[in-house]
């Protein structure tokens, strides 16, 4: 079977930082991978060039076998490749069923109809409000972004991601700057994920990752430190010395 | 939803310009009649900009360009009638059914090309360049000394409306207040449309709609069009109603000058830009009786506005959380 992702040698640099440094990785599909390492590792840098955003400066990027590495970002997302943002990058002043709603309209392919009324179309807002109801959000669905919490607006960034149905989620630290509790209730609704879709995660949380992770890889100064399930991260003695600490 | 202010606010605009034709004989005749009938043709025109620079986030700073256009289209076409000399094979037209939709057809092609070449760049540089291709158009026409260069054209009469001609005020009035009314319709449907959610999602966030799977250069450029043919409509009845055309219809003045309408009106509403309007040529004509200098006192109350009700007059009368 095809990888979801596979990721060969992929090397970008900012002057005379390697940001990524000849990665090699790949996605088993339906597999919940993870991506650890300290601020500045390069992880976001990773994300961007999986998501579009960030061109690599050597490397092929495959999408379940498919050579996605000159693909435009609008490209790859009706490929199927969802994602959240590290900061939230949400249409402030939509209402957050609105913002979910785009993502069906996306993926319907019918964004050149000029008289009907989106905000009436059902075939737009039943999917947008069972998403919503996966991320616990369908009671806040007529709340403008810019008066939901930040929480709040981390569930609707998912939201958005699941509403485009896709073959792989890329999550960037969907716990960024969450308490304890909205953490936990995020673990949870990944958690509900299992076997359904694919996920490549970012995260900072050492116990999110655990939790979640089928397997993870460890990424230090750019580079590739290890990969392997979680049992064998933790007890990895080049991650605890690069990395985990006496944290683990 | 019931009756909110804004829809109580739309329908008392709308009923006072329906009113202005019955009430003109009180209020001074033609001349109440021929100034409601700029407020209605600028508030097409602002109100196309609208599109853009509210619903798009676009800020064109060159849209006078399309209004000059259609106003030329007009004026071009009654030249070559009314000097028996064909253009093209075409002895030129009088006919508004004809001319009109040709006006907007020229603006819309010049706004594809110009919308085109200018919506690949952002920010800063996407204000300079739409700047410059207007400028670019209006001295080409000062240039054209056949076509009246600095001096414009001016039309022997207005074009005649299915084949009647169109003296009385009133029915001028009529017509153009039609046209307001048409463009206001299709703007109320196209905003609320799935392109007008992929056009406003874009201004809102270009990095989510991209995310998502929206190539926003393609809804964009549709609206460059869209208000350029609007914009081209207002120029064509703008020629009409002054029987005259020239290169300052489509100068950065004229530009700023809708920007103003817009702003001062208030963004993304339906109704703003005709507020715009009407406060607009109010105020010229107040502050331009007392001095010649009434743009040095123009200018900084445009500040205030901006500074204070930030969503123009029109945020003032939409509620808090309000769409
Ligand atoms: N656009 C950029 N220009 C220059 N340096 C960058 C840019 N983006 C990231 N970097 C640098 O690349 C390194 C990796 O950053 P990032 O991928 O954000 O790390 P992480 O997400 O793991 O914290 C950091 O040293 C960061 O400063
Ligand atoms: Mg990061």
């Amino acid at each position: 079977m095809t990888a979801a992702l596979t990721l060969t040698g992929l090397t970008k640099s900012f002057g005379a930082l390697r940001a990524t440094d000849n990665v090699t990785l790949s996605v088993e599909a339906n597999e919940r991978h993870a991506i650890i390492g300290p601020n500045g590792a390069g992880k976001s840098t990773l994300i961007g060039q999986i998501t579009g955003e960030i061109r690599p400066d050597a490397g092929r990027i495959a999408f379940f076998g498919a050579d996605i590495t000159g693909w435009s970002v609008p490209k790859r997302a009706l490929a199927g490749l969802g994602r959240s943002f590290q900061i939230t990058q949400l249409c402030a002043d939509f209402s957050a069923l609105d913002n979910v709603a785009l993502a069906v309209q996306a993926q319907q392919g019918h964004s050149w109809r000029f008289l009907r009324a989106a905000q009436s179309d059902a075939s737009l807002r039943a999917p947008a409000m069972e998403a919503l109801a996966r991320v616990g959000l369908a009671a806040r669905a007529q709340t403008r972004v810019d008066a939901l919490s930040h929480g709040e607006r981390r569930q609707l960034e998912l939201a958005a991601a699941l509403a485009m149905n896709p073959r792989l989620l890329v999550l960037d630290e969907p716990m960024a700057g969450m308490g304890p509790q909205e953490s936990e209730r995020m673990i949870g609704i990944l958690q509900a994920l299992r076997g359904k879709v694919t996920m490549l995660l970012v995260e900072h949380d050492m116990d999110a990752v655990f939790a979640l992770a089928d397997r993870i890889s460890v990424l230090v100064n750019g580079a590739l430190l290890t990969t392997g399930d979680p049992a064998a991260v933790r007890s990895d003695p080049a991650v605890r010395a690069a990395y985990l600490g006496g944290e683990a | 939803m019931g009756l909110n202010r804004q829809t109580l606010a739309g329908l008392i605009v709308i009923a006072c310009l329906m009113a202005v034709p019955f009430a003109a004989p009180l209020l001074g005749g033609n001349y109440v009649v021929t100034l409601a009938t700029r407020v209605v043709i600028l508030a097409i025109a602002a109100s196309s900009l609208d599109l853009l620079l509210g619903r798009g986030g676009l800020v064109s700073f060159g849209h006078a360009a399309y209004f000059g256009l259609g106003g030329y289209v007009v004026g071009i076409a009654g030249f070559h009638l009314a000097n028996d000399v064909p253009i093209f094979g075409w002895a030129g037209s009088n006919e508004a059914l004809v001319v009109w939709p040709l006006a907007m057809l020229v603006s819309g092609f010049a706004a594809l090309i110009i919308g085109a070449l200018s919506l690949r760049t952002a920010g800063v540089y996407f204000i300079m360049i739409t700047l410059a291709f207007a400028q670019m158009i209006y001295f080409v026409f000062v240039a054209l000394k056949y076509y009246g260069g600095d001096d414009g054209l001016s039309l022997s009469a207005r074009n005649l409306f299915a084949g009647e001609r169109v003296t009385n005020p009133a029915t001028f009035y009529w017509i153009s207040l039609g046209a307001l009314g048409l463009c206001l319709l299709v703007q109320w449907r196209l905003v609320a449309s799935r392109f007008g959610m992929a056009l406003r999602g874009a201004a809102s966030s270009e990095r989510r709609m991209a995310a998502l799977g929206f190539s926003v250069y393609g809804y964009r450029l549709a609206a460059f069009v869209i208000a350029g043919m609007m914009a081209g409509l207002a120029g064509a009845l703008w020629a009409n109603l002054n029987r005259f055309v020239s290169p300052d219809m489509m100068g950065w003045v004229r530009s700023g000058q809708f920007m103003v309408m817009v702003i001062m009106g208030g963004v993304s509403s339906l109704f703003g830009p005709i507020i715009g309007a009407a406060a607009f040529l109010l105020i010229e004509i107040a502050l331009s009786g007392r001095t010649e200098h009434w743009q040095v006192i123009f200018g900084p109350f445009v500040l205030l506005v901006a500074l204070f009700a930030p969503r123009g007059i029109w945020g003032l009368i939409r509620a808090k959380g309000e769409p």
